[in-house]
């Protein structure tokens, strides 16, 4: 044991000095032909064949993306990603007019975020697939992902936060998600000296309603001492009222955290009630607080997001609510708190500790009835580390972080620091199985490996670090995924892959739960969006003061109006794009020269708007950025920009093509309309907003 | 007179001709690579959809292409007149059959088949005129000699499309009500067992190979 550990932090040190030694020289040389890890034909095992799909849906956090990814199990592909907290320049996210209320927060317009956690939400402790909950570590958010529209739908900004990194877990049946706070700071946060944090700074852990889309909404906060919380997990089953979080730098120190965070023999794992909470604030014993944060909602039907403002948030203290906290003594800050499929056991992986640690419910239950306490932290009762424990895994490796488990009574835990999933025993905490990952997983997930029902199939491992399992790629380098196979005695490698950003922690489900839910477009009739292009008399051009409207359809292959004349320097110029296609998978995209934010891409039967503010004089074209069709690149058109005060009238010229499209598309008009439609032909004059006083009826707004 | 049975039979046969008020007459089904889940036409007594809601939307939005006019069920009058005729025939198939008069019933059944015909011949039209009247100044895609009429029965080739077009169970319906329409006029009316008129005997298995050489001898 001793031997293990010693070689071990031997090793790692080496390959650091190796390393910081490459860093200087040269690449590494290539590896020689073969297999590093993986033995015997695994290959039939991830091979999905083309034109069929993979058994798992698994999304991977982004990290510092700020994204989401798709990827499909076991084949490893990456399907999609999703922007949540960062611009995404690829399809507008962020940059068009109806995303970007998305992003904002009460330090204004925030486009990036650290993307940790994941977190599906559950029924009955089991994923029901209805959303995926994500958070925002850096500027606390908490946001809701469809997993219909497969986009972000919802973004909640926490107040009195320093860094949401225990977060986005949810309670058994998603009544709540929580978060809570990684940094302590002075709630509500003020000017004060950092020396002064002991005692001063506070820790935090929202409870935020989650059970309906669209009405997030932090229920309240518990004030709690100044720790760092860093992970947790809600019970199930006999535990599912309670949630449990891992806390550090019970030192409370502000400076030197790795030397000085890392003194304690124990720090303890926060065991939080929430039905005994929800049950204090409805009697009246919370506190409402002033407080300044957002909540973002996608509107379902304009598709266009909106900023609510939140002046207040109820909190709570410990002392006001008798029986709502206790922590429980856990060595040596620990990571990950994980519960078993039954509720009865809570795994904390102790990232310094020589052990895993694994506390029982039903202990805990009979500690509290036994008043078995250890003093007290700012009068929150600790309970005694024996009274607690159900058992101790010995030798699990160098840096336990977090465990899932398989749902056969086996749990499997990622160890950093010697680089190995480590598979052991409820129970009898005896290891039996370890195999290593290349190269330092922190997180692993098992599809449903945090539910009451694990498929204990495949464990996916995520890697902090990826060296040269590769393809070198100069000095950035995709993080590292490997897929194992858990289903017999001995877990066996089966793929490698590369990720996007750093994914931290997944969630997988069974593609058959939502793969027949996917949407396919949005439908055309019900589009409420102010500017949405249903009908031919709606697309035109119009001019508010220095502000220019343009209603626009596409379809394949033309945008209406194509060609526009009028606009001037310094004008603001909103391209509203309805994509007037009623077809899966046909996108179209909108771009125009000089634009300073990004492309739209405009999904079928929705509107989006692209700001753009010309500032050269000059014909600047505007085509479709996303291959529709055969004739994709004739979907075109041109913006003419005069000079400020120039005396070009607005003009906009419309495709009869695209108008009638527009109007069949929207089932609307009479008969004896439509075949007046008909009559409009292609060799008659163009229509036009400027001289024309039924242009209305033809397709275009007259101008003001 | 009609027998009992035939004017059950007649009956029926009017009663089966409402299916074809609920159900689609016709279903033309277009196939290619990048429509894996297929776009199709329903024709229906009084109106054309999609299989899909949104097919006939996306058929005419790929008809443009080839210059094809915009198929819209509104300015198509025999789908005001169909429901109607339909509608026409069912009544007087019952009044038909509860008067029993053995003319008056062959009368009906000469108007029915006269309709049918008249119907197929019609759809078949309209077909050709969609598929050959074609905008083709202004059409983007131009196949020299390329017309783009869908099959009346049966399957096609068409550019990268495969359409293939059956009756639908309406047209089944109404066919099949058509088929019993003339058992019942052409039936012998007593119950002796004899054989029944030529028109409507079985032809025995077998019975058409002899022909088949000799004519190709011939």
């Amino acid at each position: 044991m001793r031997n293990r550990q010693t070689f071990g932090w031997i090793a790692a040190t080496a390959s650091v000095s190796l390393v910081a030694g490459y860093g200087f020289g040269c690449t590494p040389a290539s590896r020689p032909g073969g297999t590093v890890g993986a033995a015997g034909d695994v290959a039939s095992q991830v091979y999905v064949a083309p034109g069929t799909h993979d058994e798992f849906y698994a999304f991977l956090s982004g990290g510092f993306s700020g994204q989401l990814s798709i990827v499909g199990l076991p084949s490893g592909r990456l399907l999609k990603v999703i922007p949540v907290f960062s611009q995404y320049p690829e399809n507008g996210y962020g940059y068009s007019e109806e995303t970007k209320p998305m992003l904002e927060t009460s330090y204004g317009f925030v486009p990036w975020d650290d993307l940790h956690h994941t977190a599906l939400s559950h029924t009955d402790s089991k994923a029901d697939g209805r959303w995926i909950f994500v958070n925002g570590n850096n500027t606390p958010r908490v946001a809701r992902v469809d997993l219909t529209h497969m986009e972000t739908a919802e973004i909640l900004e926490i107040p009195n936060t320093g860094g949401n990194h225990a977060s986005p877990f949810v309670t058994a049946n998603t009544e709540y998600v929580v978060s809570a706070s990684r940094f302590s700071i002075p709630v509500p946060n003020r000017d004060m000296p950092i020396a002064e944090y002991k005692g001063n700074f506070k820790g935090v852990v929202s409870f935020i309603n989650a059970s309906e889309a669209g009405k997030m909404d932090v229920a309240f906060q518990l004030i709690v001492p100044g720790f760092n919380y860093d992970l947790a997990r809600a019970g199930k089953g006999p535990s599912k009222d309670w949630i449990f979080f891992t806390s550090y730098n019970t030192e409370e120190a502000a400076e030197k955290l790795e030397i000085n965070a890392s003194k304690n023999d124990k720090d303890f794992v926060a065991a939080v009630n929430w039905k005994r909470l929800e049950s204090c604030v409805g009697e009246g014993k919370g506190t409402r607080m002033d407080a300044d944060y957002r909540h973002n909602v996608m509107d379902e039907f304009t598709r266009a997001g909106r900023t609510e403002t939140k002046r207040s948030v109820m909190t709570i203290l410990p002392s006001a609510c008798e029986g709502a906290i206790y922590y429980m003594p856990t060595p040596k800050s620990p990571h990950g708190a994980d519960v078993d499929p039954t509720g009865e056991y809570i795994v904390a992986g102790g990232k310094l500790a020589t052990v895993i640690p694994v506390h029982s419910f039903s202990k805990m239950q009979q500690a509290i009835k036994d008043q078995a306490f250890d003093g007290d932290a700012y009068g929150v009762p600790i309970l005694k580390y024996e009274a607690t424990i159900a058992g101790e895994v010995q030798d699990p490796g160098l840096g336990p972080l977090h465990t899932e488990f398989d749902g056969k009574g086996y749990a499997y835990t990622s160890v950093f620091i010697s680089s190995e999933i480590v598979k052991w025993k409820l129970g009898t905490w005896e290891v039996v199985d370890r195999i290593p990952t290349y190269y330092s997983v922190g997180h692993l997930m098992i599809p449903g490996g945090d539910s009451r029902e694990p498929f204990g199939k495949y464990a996916l491992a995520m890697n902090k670090i990826t060296k040269d399992r590769y393809l070198p790629t100069g000095m950035e380098l995709a993080h590292s995924a490997q897929l194992y196979d858990i289903s017999g005695d001995k877990m066996k490698l089966l793929l490698d892959f590369p990720t996007h950003g750093e994914p931290h922690y997944a969630n997988a489900l069974p593609a058959s739960l939502i793969k027949d839910r996917q949407a396919k477009f949005f439908r055309l009739a019900e589009n409420r969006h102010p500017q949405v292009v249903r009908a031919a008399k709606e697309t035109g051009i119009e001019r508010r003061g220095k502000t220019v409207h343009v209603r626009m359809s596409a379809v394949r292959s033309s945008f209406s109006p194509d060609n526009i004349e009028g606009v001037q320097v310094g004008d603001t110029v909103l391209f509203h794009v309805t994509n007037i296609e009623q077809d899966w998978d046909v996108p179209h995209g909108f771009a125009v020269m000089g634009a300073t934010n990004a492309e739209l891409l405009v999904m079928p039967g929705e509107t989006r708007t692209l700001k753009w503010v010309p500032t050269k004089a000059g014909i600047h074209p505007m085509y479709c950025t996303d291959f529709c069709s055969a004739l994709h690149q004739e979907m075109q058109g041109y913006v003419r920009v005069s000079p400020a005060g120039s005396s070009v009238p607005l003009t906009a010229v419309s495709s009869r093509r695209s108008q009638q499209m527009a109007r069949l598309n929207s089932g609307e008009g009479t008969p004896a309309e439509r075949r007046a439609l008909e009559q409009l032909r292609p060799d008659r004059p163009p229509v036009t907003t400027a001289t024309d006083p039924h242009a209305a009826h033809r397709g275009t707004s007259p101008q003001r | 007179m009609l027998s009992t049975s035939n004017r059950i039979l007649l009956a029926a046969a009017s009663l089966l001709l409402a299916l074809a008020f609920v159900f689609p007459l016709w279903r033309i089904v277009l196939q290619a690579p990048q429509y894996p889940e297929g776009l199709g036409l329903e024709i229906h007594v009084n109106t054309v959809t999609g299989v899909k809601p949104q097919d006939l939307q996306n058929i005419n939005g790929l008809n443009h292409y080839i210059g094809m006019k915009a198929i819209e069920p509104d300015t198509i009058p025999e789908l005001r007149l169909m429901p109607l005729a339909l509608g026409a025939l069912l009544a007087s198939g019952l009044l038909v059959a509860l008067v029993g008069r053995r003319t008056l019933a062959r009368l009906w059944v000469g108007v029915f088949l006269l309709g049918a015909l008249a119907g197929v011949a019609d759809f078949w039209y309209w077909q050709y005129d969609y598929g050959h009247n074609l905008d083709v100044e202004n059409a983007p895609i131009k196949v020299p000699g390329m017309t783009y009429q869908p099959p009346l029965f049966g399957t096609k080739k068409l550019l990268n499309f495969t359409a293939t077009s059956w009756p639908a169970i309406g047209g089944w319906a109404a066919f099949s009500a058509l088929a019993l329409a003339i058992v019942a006029v052409t039936r012998r009316n007593d119950s002796t067992g004899r054989a029944v008129p030529r028109a409507t005997r079985p032809a025995p298995v077998g019975a058409s190979l002899p022909v088949g050489p000799s004519r190709s001898l011939t």
